[in-house]
């Protein structure tokens, strides 16, 4: 399952940060974020709740880079 | 600018005239240090906050913690020595002028951007007792009527029911001639309706229609990265850390060496000193807010010039394209068959076509229809009597009452009539008028008119090889291939022959270079994904050829193939130029700092000012209007 995320984040590495936050964090099969769109766009892992997920994914990416937000 | 970019700016000015007034202040020791600390917190407070929160979070090699240190590092020194303390102020006040310019440039391209691609609907009339009613184009369902005034975008793919008007179709293709629709046509969102009113009855749902297809595969576009992206995101990955660790190595061992192996004064002062320009020049920002944006620019650009490239790795490879293979129905050609040349002809051409026309004038066959409209007039059925349709061969009628035979040479040899060979390709019409030759009609599919013109500006853009695979005849592929230009053609393939083609040809090339497939996306999709580089043309409208296809010519033009490949080398140039650019600027700032040569200031130099220089050159990528 794909879905796909509005994001907040001032710099480019900043989304490359949370980009890897959001790869490592547990059912998330891969992860894209695009800085120049703002948007992240998450593939899950089978069989996974994506609203948990992405409460995990948002603490994660808030621990690398604490001035982002992802529009839930 | 949004709120957040001008508390900044502010902070920025604040913080530079309190820098500036108190170097005009007769203060000393603390005093002077406390004075300048409040310009130093004014602008920093934020970064040295996040570099706390970053500790904690256990992120050291975060960006704000470089800062921090490096100014604080500044700072301590200065108060050491008593000396400058504008020199770590002024640091951190840059770092925030390159972050304020960076928001604001991305920002203002995010904008740019969007505005060129600005075909997306806000609404859609509907009609409701008489009134107009507008709605929300989501909520449009298929089959419903709604109605488009001038000046207004077409917001639903559909049918025009009532009305003509001319649509500017520039949003969608580039093209600025406006394209006329009338009753009966198809009509594609996106379009501005430019003349009269129109009714359209939907044949597709708002999240279907071509619009919203287009929207949303040029916002996805930049999701899928390139190379060049990857290597800058490892690049950045290693970079970071490995200057903050020669900044510690830095610090330390020049000292110790001086002291304990040399036996000299260590100048740790210096040497730490040296290691905090270190720290300044340590942020990747240049390379990676400007790779992403170049290709965020380039896509933008390309699709405001009806090229639609699906994502930042299809761009690079379509800039390495050395190779380009066409098919030729629909492609090179018009797919429509027309008159080319009529020979042998004893009597005036204009009167041999319109024997030709008037005798197959019962015929809706397209060779009829081509032949009707080389005469040009309304065929006046009543002159025409006797007609005998000889399946396979031809027609023979009377016509004003002479005996007219049109057909192949199978109805000549058939009738007893010497006929004259073509040595040219396409479908040949043999006239008998009277029981005696009166030469022969060429009919044959046409090419492009800017056909030719593509095949030389893909050669002026570097091409080394064209083909052309076919389904056609042998020698109907020959003409058009000698006459366009083509180095190579491949005639009477079956569809599937054409992915084994395209197969040989990758195989052949090696390694150096991209093939590109240029089809109509309606029965070549699987050549399209073969090859290294899809490209569908006249895609408007054709989901096929959206879906199928890496990079997406929104009009039938072949001359736009050149034109996105320039579009993408100039893309990728901007990449190239930026990488060696922000890194050669760096390295030899980091070489110069270790030997002294460099201070804070060249420091601030190589990292915010790199920075900017880069983000105005990726914003190059966005104009490709003269290319």
């Amino acid at each position: 399952m794909k879905k796909s995320y509005k994001i907040d984040v001032d710099c480019a590495n900043c989304a490359n940060k949370m980009e890897q936050a959001a790869k490592d964090t547990a059912g998330v099969k891969d992860a894209v974020v695009n800085f120049m769109t703002l948007k992240m766009n998450v593939e899950f892992e089978e069989g996974q709740d994506a609203k948990a997920v992405m409460q995990e994914v948002r603490r994660n990416c808030k621990k690398v880079e604490d001035d982002c937000e992802i529009f839930l | 600018m949004n709120k957040k970019q001008k508390k900044m700016l502010i902070r920025i000015v604040i913080s530079a005239a309190l820098m500036v007034g108190f170097h005009f202040l007769p203060f000393a020791g603390p005093l002077r240090f406390a004075s300048y600390l409040i310009p130093y917190l004014v602008i920093g407070y934020d970064i040295l906050l996040k570099a706390f929160k970053g500790i904690r979070n256990r992120q050291p090699f975060d960006e704000s913690l470089l800062m921090s240190v490096a100014t604080i590092g500044a700072m301590a020194i200065a108060v050491y020595e008593d000396g400058d303390y504008t020199e770590a102020i002024a640091v951190m006040l840059f770092y925030q002028i390159g972050e304020w310019f960076q928001s604001y440039a991305v920002g203002k391209s995010r904008r740019n951007i969007s505005e060129l691609m600005d075909i997306r609907p806000d609404y859609a009339n509907i009609e409701k007792d008489g009134r107009l009613e507008q709605v929300d184009p989501d909520e449009v369902e298929i089959g419903s009527v709604i109605i488009v005034r001038p000046g207004e975008k077409v917001p639903i793919d559909g049918v025009i029911t009532e009305g003509r008007s001319s649509l500017n179709t520039s949003a969608l293709t580039g093209e600025s001639l406006p394209r006329d629709a009338e009753e009966g046509d198809e009509i594609i969102s996106g379009c501005i309706n430019m003349t009269g009113v129109l009714k359209v009855k939907t044949t597709k749902e708002f999240g279907e229609s071509t619009v919203s297809k287009i929207l949303d595969l040029v916002e996805n576009a930049s999701s899928r990265k390139s190379k060049s992206e990857a290597f800058i995101t490892k690049f950045a990955r290693i970079y970071t850390p490995a200057v903050v660790y020669s900044a510690i190595a830095l610090a330390i061992l020049p000292p110790l060496v001086r002291m304990l192996g040399l036996g000299i004064s260590a100048e740790w002062g210096t040497w730490i000193y040296r290691a905090l320009t270190f720290l300044v020049i340590s942020c990747p920002c240049a390379l990676v807010i400007s790779i992403p944006l170049s290709f965020f620019a380039g896509i933008g650009g390309a699709s405001n010039a009806g090229v639609l490239v699906k994502g930042s790795n299809y761009l690079e490879t379509l800039s390495q394209t050395r190779y380009v293979v066409f098919d030729k129905t629909g492609t090179l050609t018009q797919g429509v068959f027309e008159v080319n040349a009529v020979h042998h002809n004893e009597m005036e051409e204009e009167k041999l076509l319109e024997y030709a026309a008037l005798a197959e004038s019962a015929s809706s066959h397209p060779i009829s229809r081509s032949l009707q409209k080389a005469y040009g007039r309304e065929t006046d059925r009543s002159r025409v009597t006797d007609i005998q349709e000889i399946s396979g061969n031809g027609v023979t009628a009377r016509v004003d009452g002479v005996e007219v035979a049109a057909g192949n040479s199978k109805l000549m040899e058939r009738l007893g009539i010497d006929w004259i060979d073509c040595h040219h390709a396409g479908t040949i019409i043999h006239m008998a008028v009277n029981g005696e030759y009166a030469g022969h009609i060429v009919i044959s599919d046409v090419e492009k008119p800017h056909a030719k013109e593509a095949v030389q500006s893909l050669k002026a853009a570097g091409v080394v090889k064209t083909a052309m695979l076919t389904g056609d005849s042998r020698k109907a592929a020959e003409h058009v291939a000698a006459d366009l230009g083509l180095d190579e053609f491949h005639a009477e393939l079956l569809p599937a022959d054409k992915v084994s083609k395209v197969e040989e040809l990758i195989a052949k090339k090696g390694d150096r270079g991209k093939l590109a497939f240029v089809g109509d996306g309606i029965n070549d999709a699987p050549v399209l994904s073969r090859a290294d580089i899809g490209i569908a043309m006249g895609a408007m409208g054709s989901d096929a050829a959206i879906e199928a296809a890496d990079v997406v010519l929104m009009d039938d033009d072949p001359l736009k193939i050149s034109k996105a490949i320039r579009i993408s080398r100039k893309c990728l140039r901007i990449v190239y130029e930026n990488i060696w650019f922000a890194i050669g600027i760096k390295l030899i700032c980091l070489v110069l700092g270790a030997v002294g040569i460099a201070n804070m200031w060249l420091a601030i130099f190589a990292d915010v000012g790199v920075m900017i220089i880069a983000v105005l050159n990726a914003i190059r990528a966005l104009f490709v209007k003269r290319l």
